[in-house]
């Protein structure tokens, strides 16, 4: 299992847009990605590639979230899908 | 609505009906088939979709792209799987974990409420796509077409696309119910309270007069003429210089309906000579709480300003019965048409229109336009007095009533003694005066203000104004202000401007120009002088060869 700490950079927050192509990018891996708020319990990671899981993890902008996945190619998608998280997707 | 087209029909679907509580897999089916089917259901739903987003207008795309994402989402789908893993049909279980799903999402508010209706409009297509009928909703289709409906849901006027619906027709709804309004508001020939529509087959080729209410199946070429005509005329129709005035030279303003900035924007370009109506229930409607007096002054103002030094008459906040409001009306009333809605929730929620009022003096202050304020569903004189008491209070110089209720029509002496002017809401008006539901087909022709008792009200609220002595304004804002030859009698009953969708501005103005004052007192005279609306319509009708002339 793979870990990835990522602070939410969208002025809107994990909403909306952001939301919608953060969940369309995780939903295009041969691999499954769960996301939770830092502290959460891992039984409660959501589907990353959910768009209304994102919507009711409610993210705002400077919330911390954990990113999970594990087997081949694991690390290579969580670093893009951080990268991802860390841009302002609203001012794209 | 105007409006000459032909075309071909095609049904609304009806709504789709709630899978049964409990309702278990059949016998045939295991589960894993059963989610296997809704995955297969679910994908079919997202591909349609994807596909009308191709070719929708920006706004639509994005709407329609948010949706088919969710299709297929994993917290719907697990969801559901969960259920039909317990032995639940598919289709219960996607409807059930599309309710949980709505629910999470209204209880995180604002945004998030927002996009729950998104995920039961899926929920209800991915259902449809089960069963094998046609999605809930405006049906989609490559070509334009003739829409047949029972009558709309407030959400599916919102989808309406004009390239593409180019008729309504409706077995339900009175010419007063909110379906009727929008399509005049968007200029869509339409017909409601319709009869026969059913037995017209999906495709069939029909001709649609809006305004002589035809619809005739196989269209030869004189219909073909016709539509022809109304096109040559529709430009010229299109087009108000701003100035509502007879042939005599006697001046009557033609003002405009509107619900906010946007509006106002709209009709002023269109030509509107003020607003006679300012409905500012709309920035308040699906609000939890009331808005603040900042933000209501910032709309208003946005209002004033489209306007310049013009007239702005701002009625104030019309919730309940068919406008409900969580922090103002009671949802339980066993009927709410009337209680306590109006004016008279000052007195169940004191505050909330000084506030209103406060607010309107504040934007009318940092504004040029002339503002004029009225209260919906006033009934005596003391409630105008009451109400011209805060307008003053507020430093709001000109008070005025709505007249909607009969017996403040019969009382307008007294109550113009109260207040400085009065307008006409025709709809409520009818409604009150034939003691019938707006929104019923069934009482359509009971609810037409063209109905000799509604026009004799209008008469009295006239004759009071002229009685009370000092030359106080009576106007019209209702929808019966934007049928050209309805405008005609009621200019000839006295009343001094009228106030409608701007939209309609053009075609009452090129009518109202071709009638003199005396002759509008004629015609409105043969009016009341009929035994019924429809009779009273057709009087005048035949009397104002012009309209059936330039196909209004």
């Amino acid at each position: 299992m793979s870990e990835r700490l990522a602070t939410i950079a969208s002025a809107s927050g994990l909403h909306a847009r952001p939301a919608a192509l953060f969940a369309e990018a995780a939903g295009a891996l041969d691999i499954e990605v769960t996301i939770a708020p830092k502290g959460a319990p891992e039984d409660d990671a959501l589907d990353a590639s959910s768009i209304l899981s994102l919507m009711t993890l409610g993210a705002a902008k400077g919330d911390e979230v954990v990113l999970r996945a594990s087997g081949d190619g694991a690390e290579a998608a969580l670093d893009s899908l951080v990268t991802l998280l860390e841009t302002d997707l609203d001012a794209v | 609505m105007p409006g000459r087209v032909i075309g071909n029909i095609r049904h609304m679907p009806p709504a789709l009906a709630e899978p049964p509580v409990g309702e278990q897999l059949s016998d045939s089916v295991t589960a894993a088939q059963a989610i296997a089917g809704l995955k297969e259901a679910a994908a079919t739903v997202q591909s349609d979709l994807r596909t009308r987003a191709a070719t929708a207008s920006p706004e639509a795309k994005a709407v329609l792209d948010a949706t088919a994402q969710m299709a297929t989402d994993s917290m719907l789908l697990k969801g559901a799987n969960k259920l039909i893993n317990t032995g639940l049909s598919a289709e219960r279980s996607i409807w059930e974990s599309g309710e949980t799903v709505a629910q999470m999402l209204i209880t995180l508010g604002g945004y998030m409420a927002e996009r729950a209706t998104d995920v039961l409009d899926v929920r209800a297509r991915i259902v449809a796509a089960l069963r094998g009928v046609p999605a809930p909703g405006i049906p989609d289709s490559a070509d334009p077409f003739i829409l047949v409906a029972e009558d709309l849901a407030p959400a599916d006027t919102a989808t309406l696309d004009p390239a593409k619906v180019i008729a309504l027709l409706t077995t339900g709804g009175g010419p007063q119910s909110h379906t009727a309004i929008i399509a005049r508001a968007m200029g869509l020939t339409a017909i409601v309270a319709a009869k026969g529509l059913q037995a017209l087959d999906a495709g069939t080729e029909v001709f649609v007069d809006g305004a002589a209410g035809i619809i005739s199946t196989s269209p030869g070429e004189s219909e073909r003429a016709a539509v022809a005509t109304w096109l040559k005329n529709a430009e010229a129709l299109s087009v108000f210089d701003g100035n509502g005035v007879l042939a005599d030279g006697h001046l009557v303003p033609l003002l405009a309906n509107v619900g906010g900035g946007k509006d106002a924007v709209k009709a002023a370009a269109a030509g509107a000579q003020g607003v006679g109506l300012l409905r500012t229930e709309f920035c308040f409607l699906g609000r939890e709480t009331e808005p603040t007096i900042e933000e209501q002054v910032t709309e208003y103002k946005a209002v004033f300003d489209a306007f310049g030094s013009k007239k702005v008459v701002v009625r104030t906040l019309d919730a309940g019965a068919d406008k409900p409001l969580p922090f103002l009306t009671d949802a339980s009333e066993p009927n709410p048409a009337l209680g306590v809605r109006g004016y008279r929730t000052d007195t169940t929620s004191p505050g909330v229109l000084a506030r209103q009022l406060s607010a309107i003096a504040t934007a009318s202050e940092g504004s040029e336009a002339e503002v004029w304020v009225m209260a919906p569903m006033i009934s005596t004189p003391a409630e105008a007095g009451d109400f011209a008491a805060m307008c003053a209070e507020a430093g709001l110089s000109t008070p005025g009533v709505m007249v909607e209720v009969p017996s403040a029509a019969v009382s307008s002496e007294a109550i113009l003694g109260q207040v400085s002017f009065a307008s006409l809401g025709t709809n409520d008006l009818t409604q009150y005066t034939m003691a019938a539901d707006r929104q019923l087909g069934p009482l359509a022709a009971l609810n037409n203000p063209w109905q000799p008792a509604v026009l004799r009200l209008i008469q009295l609220t006239v004759e009071g104004s002229l009685a009370e002595g000092n030359n106080k304004p009576v106007g019209v804002c209702g929808e019966a202000a934007a049928d050209p030859a309805l405008a005609v009698v009621l200019v000839g009953l006295g009343v001094s401007t009228l106030s409608m969708s701007a939209r309609s501005l053009a075609a009452v103005a090129a009518v109202l120009k071709t009638v003199t004052l005396q002759r509008a007192g004629e015609l409105a005279k043969l009016a009341l002088a009929e035994p019924s609306a429809e009779s009273a319509r057709a009087a005048v009708r035949e009397a104002l060869p012009t309209l059936a002339e330039l196909g209004l």
